[in-house]
Parts: structure tokens; sequence; C-alpha cells
């Protein structure tokens, strides 16, 4: 399938008083047309400034893009997000890109419209009048799901539920046809009824607009029925990156090991559904010089503490750094 | 909407029969009223017929009652100096005041907002240097000695500007900047610090993910979320202004408010300075009940009463 974003060696880090976050350190992806990619991994892992990265959406002071290459593939050619001007990057905000943020009660501004914060992003991107922007509203509003979209266009944000808001929020996201949306855990603010809603909502819009979706989540559950890929990230870094039946069945990296185990399962009695990995998040304040997880992993050997592993295709289409085989249960000989 | 306006009306004229009272009574519990507002030298039967004529020997129920009953059309009595209704010299008055203020105000606005707003949105900046020093400024001048040094350099000694009075149309100019300026650092600190936060809030990342000119973010979404505060502190400054200012008058021989409030107290002119009291009151009361109002337009969640 046909790329239409290339990521490469993304360096993202924060100069705050404190000392230097290294969040993001070298990730790397594709995204083809039309994929879903599920971003995975616990909380201050780097998942969200990774893709905010891509659009420079992340607070400039005190972040700083470091490195890498985001290429991507619209209309007009390959171009790297991470080197356009800044009218060339506001052209793709929300035209080629679409965002959905976590919180949609802090997300959506408190004294406008709902009306107004979709009508502004159509006016801005597609060259339609005042009259015909609101028309798409109308029809954005329905195509979400929302009821009586002519009396919720009139409505502020406090006006509406938790899900409402963040089908407004796809709105707005899908608004001008992107080529990409990026949800960043689009669902953890929710109620879980509304949440499985959500889900199904993304399904439909992704198969009537053929958009590819980024999906962020700290839940591998959910990812099952909606991805196509999943990136597993630790430490700011991709720790494993595979078609999802193939992560499930063959994990090769400790972590989604560690991470497949922690699953909730309704299965399991409700006290041992979260067991989590044992140790803590590493210290994004020192730059990595080893294996980011060594110290948590039950495999490590002296390797793992001297160098930083590659991400490495080690079955086919399947990327793993990691420096131990975990299939044959040795460390891995191959020149890597 | 409605509702919260009748409330926040309600409450306003509670606050107005409030202050009236507390106007009546300082005059009445605190001593002899007749006393008070004779000469030293009165005699007693001088007192005693000022009392008659004043009606200050009437139970003291029906003097409130009387007070009311002619408050409510603007009449406090008449002046003992000019021997005119108060009313009336606090109008003439007027004019002069209201342009000190307004422009004053208009210039603390039009430079506070802007300036404070580049410092907050780009903490750290030379601009941000510039608010943070114009605030500091502004808050810590003593206006008297501004005015005097204004006065020197600017009226005597470049001949710019009128040194006193109110004539020439640029006469208001340096009593308006003296007056202003305060106001103006506290509108530059506040500005900045409200821009400062909101410009992190989430919404405003929404509105860049969006691809929306910096412009349409800085005012549609960050100085309208911002201008509650900024709005609160410009109605409560714009009431003291309008209360006509003592020291800035007197200095730059202004025939506002505040220079007639200076003369009326000399004069132990009692009815007049309860008429500059309680006109001063209304004008606060009212501002405040406009800002209120400027509240609910701004911020729908006021409007729904949430
Ligand atoms: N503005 C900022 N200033 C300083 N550090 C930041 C800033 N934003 C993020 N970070 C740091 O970057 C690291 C990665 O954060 P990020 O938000 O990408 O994590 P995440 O994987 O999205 O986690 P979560 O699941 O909790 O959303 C964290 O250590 C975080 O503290
Ligand atoms: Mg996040």
């Amino acid at each position: 399938m046909a790329i239409i974003l290339e990521v490469r060696d993304l360096k993202t880090r924060f100069y705050t008083v404190d000392g230097v976050v290294h969040a993001v350190n070298g990730v790397s992806f594709d995204l083809a047309k039309g994929e879903t990619l599920a971003i995975v991994g616990e909380s201050g892992s780097g998942k969200s400034v990774s893709v905010m990265s891509l659009l420079r959406l992340i607070p400039m002071p005190p972040g700083r893009i470091e490195s890498g290459q985001a290429l991507f593939y619209g209309s007009d050619g390959p171009k790297d997000l991470l080197r356009l001007s800044q009218k060339e990057l506001r052209d793709i905000r929300g035209g080629a890109i679409g965002f959905v943020f976590q919180d949609p009660a802090t997300s959506l501004n408190p004294i406008l419209t709902v009306g107004e914060q979709i009508i502004e992003i159509i006016t801005r991107h597609l060259h339609l009048s005042r009259h015909e922007a609101r028309e798409r509203a109308l029809q954005l509003l329905a195509s979400v799901g929302i009821p009586d979209p002519e009396v919720r266009l009139g409505c502020y944000p406090f006006q509406l539920s938790g899900g409402m808001r963040q089908r407004v929020m796809i709105a707005i996201a899908i608004a001008c046809n992107p080529q990409i949306v990026i949800a960043d855990e689009p669902t953890t603010a929710l109620d879980v009824t509304v949440q499985a809603q959500i889900v199904e909502l993304f399904k439909r819009l992704r198969q009537e607009l053929g958009m590819a979706l980024i999906w962020i989540t700290h839940d591998l559950g959910i990812v099952a029925g909606l991805a196509d890929r999943v990136m597993v990230m630790y430490g700011g870094r991709p720790a494993e990156v595979a078609l999802v039946d193939e992560l499930y069945d063959h994990p090769l990296h400790p972590y989604t090991i560690g991470l497949l185990g922690a699953l909730p399962r309704l299965d399991v009695d409700e006290s041992r559904r979260l067991v989590s990995i044992r140790g803590t998040p590493p210290d994004l304040m020192i730059p990595i010089q080893h294996c980011p997880f060594a110290w948590r992993c039950d495999y490590a050997f002296p390797r793992c503490w001297e160098e930083i592993p590659p991400l490495v295709e080690v079955r086919p289409k399947h990327m793993a750094a990691c420096f131990f085989d975990i299939e044959r249960g040795e460390p891995r000989h191959d020149g890597n | 909407m409605l509702r919260y306006f009748l409330i926040r009306l309600g409450q306003s004229l509670a606050l107005m029969f409030g202050v009236l009272l507390l106007v009546f009574m300082m005059l009445r519990v605190t001593g002899d009223p007749a006393a008070l507002m004779l000469p030293r030298e009165a005699s007693a039967a001088e007192i005693e017929a000022f009392r008659e004529r004043m009606g200050f020997n009437r139970p003291i129920i029906v003097q409130f009652v009387d007070f009311l009953s002619k408050a409510v059309v603007g009449d406090f009595g008449e002046s003992l100096h000019f021997r005119t209704p108060a009313m009336t010299l606090v109008t003439q008055r007027l004019p002069a005041t209201v342009e000190l203020a307004a422009t004053g105000l208009l210039f603390a606005v039009l430079i506070g907002v802007p300036i404070g707003m580049m410092g907050g949105l780009k903490p750290g900046s030379a601009a941000d240097s510039l608010a943070r020093l114009l605030a500091l400024m502004g808050q810590s001048i003593p206006n008297f000695w501004l005015a005097m040094l204004m006065i020197l350099f600017f009226g005597v000694q470049l001949r710019w500007f009128p040194t006193f009075g109110r004539g020439a149309w640029n006469s208001v100019v340096m009593p308006a900047f003296v007056l202003g300026l305060p106001v103006m650092g506290q509108i530059v600190r506040l500005t900045r610090s409200t821009v400062l936060e909101i410009r992190s809030e989430d919404f405003v990342r929404t509105a860049y993910s969006k691809g929306l000119e910096p412009p349409v973010i800085y005012l549609k979404h960050i100085l309208r979320n911002a201008s509650i505060p900024i709005i609160s502190v410009i109605g409560v400054q714009f009431g003291y202004m309008l209360g006509g200012s003592i020291y800035i008058e007197t200095i730059f021989a202004w025939p506002g408010m505040g220079q007639l409030l200076q003369l009326a107290i000399g004069w132990r002119d009692f009815p007049l300075v309860q008429a500059i009291a309680i006109f001063t009151s209304t004008v606060v009361i009212a501002l405040n009940l406009l800002t209120d109002l400027v509240y609910a337009i701004i911020d729908p969640r006021i409007r729904y009463g949430f």
C-alpha cells in the first residue's frame, strides 16, 4: 500500500528549569494510506509528544525538536513536516491532518458555540462561504451521530455531555477531509459505554472517508478490533512494531509481553485484572545509554546494559528493539 | 439572562439603599449635625435656628424618609457655601471629570492590553521585558511626583501642554496620563498573567491544530477568554476615576469633582460632600452592574447560570 507518512528518527526534548526531559528519543514509523496505526505504551512513554511534534503542537519553548524527518506524501508530492514554513504548516494542520485530543471537556473553547468552532476550521481550509460552511457543519454533526444538529450548532460546550463533546471534536478533525486523523487517547476521559460508541464511530468514519488513523492509547485491549498495526513505545522509543495479530501471537519484546500480561481480562477476577509490570518508567532526565527497559527486564544480560538496541525486522514486517531472542530463549547472535 | 440581570439589579438597588443609609447615619449618629455644619463661632441661637431650618429636630425616622424621598429624585439639599442645589454643582463638574477619566482609561486600555498581551504570548521576549517594566513603573511611580515632573518638563520647559486648568484641547493630556498610568500598569500586569495562563490551555492547542492564523488565535481564542478579569479591573478603576481624583485635579487645577470635593470639605459644606459621595457611589454601583452585564455577554456560562 502507498505510504502517506514516513517518520524517521524523531527526537524531541524539553529544556525545563529542572533539566532536560528526553521525551522522544528516535521514533521511526510508516503509515500507509487508509491504515490504522495504534501507538501504545505506559504513561510518559512519549506517545503524545511524538505525534504532536509532527505538527509542532508541543509548547516551544520549553520543547525542541532536535532531529528527524516526517515525510508527508500529500497530493503535491512529499513534504518534510518538520521543515515546512509556518504558513505551509498551518495549511496542513486541520487540513490534511486532523487532531482529536484526550479531554473533550477542556479541548473545546468554552465561550464559543459548537457551530462557530466547526465553521471556523471549514472557512479556514475549504473555500466555502459562511453559509455553505454552516451547511457543511450541520452535515458533519449528523455524520458523527449528533441528534438535532440545528439545535446543537448553537450550543456551547458546557451544554453537551462528554461523549457529545468528543463527537464535536471528531467533527472538527474530519471537517476538511483530512488524509490522516491523529487521535490522542480519544476515549480515556469517557464512560465505558461511550468509549465503545466512539470507537465504533471512528471505524465507520474511517471506512466512509478512507483516512489513515493514528490512535494513541494506554490500553492494548481496545486495539485488537480497531488497528491494523501497533507500535509499542517505551522510554520515548519504539520497542516493537507489528501487525496486530502478529503482535498478539508472537510478541518479541519483553515489555510487550508484560503489557499483554497486564491486559485487563474479563475472564479473570476483578482483583487480578490490572497486574502491571514491576518497576517504574525510566527517568527521562537522563539520556538513554543502554536499553531503557533493561532494569525492569527478566531477560536482561550484559549487552543490554552497554548498548541501545536498534529497531530491526526480526520476523517479516515485525520489528523489535531487543537483543534477546525470546523465541529461542537466548541472546540474539545475528550482528545486532 | 434576564434572571441573572434582575438578580444583579436587585443587589445593586440594595447596595444603593445601604449607601444612602450609611451617608445619612454618618452625619447624624456621630454628633449634632447642626454644630458640625456651622462655624465654631456660631451662637446657640444660630445653631437652633439652623437646626429648625434643616429639620434636624424632627424624629430620625421622619428625617430618613424625607432624605430618601428626596434622594431618589436627586435632591440632596442646598450647598451651604453656594446656596444652590448640591446636585447641580456636582453635575456641572461632571463633564470635566468624565473627560479626564475617559481619556485616562482609554490611554490605559489602549496601551495596557496590547503590551500585556505581547508579554503574555512571548514570555521572556523583549516585548515581555517592556511589559514588566511598564507594569512596575505604572504601579510604583507616585502620581503627585510624576505630575510635578511633567508640569516642569512638558509644561514649563517645553511648553507642549498647558500647566493647569481645562481649556485648550490638549490640556487633558498630562492629567489623563498621570491618572491613567497606574491603571495601565495594573492592566499590563493582569493581561500578561491571564494571557500567559490561557495560552497553555487545551483549547488553544486545539485552535493551533486547526491551522487557524495567529491573529485569530490571539484575539478570538486567547484574548476573549482572558477578557473577563481585565474587564472587571477596567470597571472598578473607571469607577474610581469617575469619582474624581483629589490629587490630580488639585495639582492640575482641573475643574472636576475631585477638586469640588476638596473645596467642599474645606468649607464644611456637608450637603455638598454628601451629594458627591452618593453620586460617586451610584456611579461605582452602576459600573459594577454594567461590568456584570458585559461578563454575561462574553461568557455564556455566566449567561446560562453555570
Ligand atoms: N511541556 C512539557 N514540558 C516538560 N516536559 C514535558 C512536556 N510535555 C511532555 N513532557 C514530558 O515528556 C514525556 C513524554 O510525555 P507524553 O505526554 O508524550 O507521554 P504519553 O506517552 O503521551 O503519556 P500519557 O499516556 O500519560 O499521555 C513525559 O515525561 C512528560 O513529562
Ligand atoms: Mg499522552
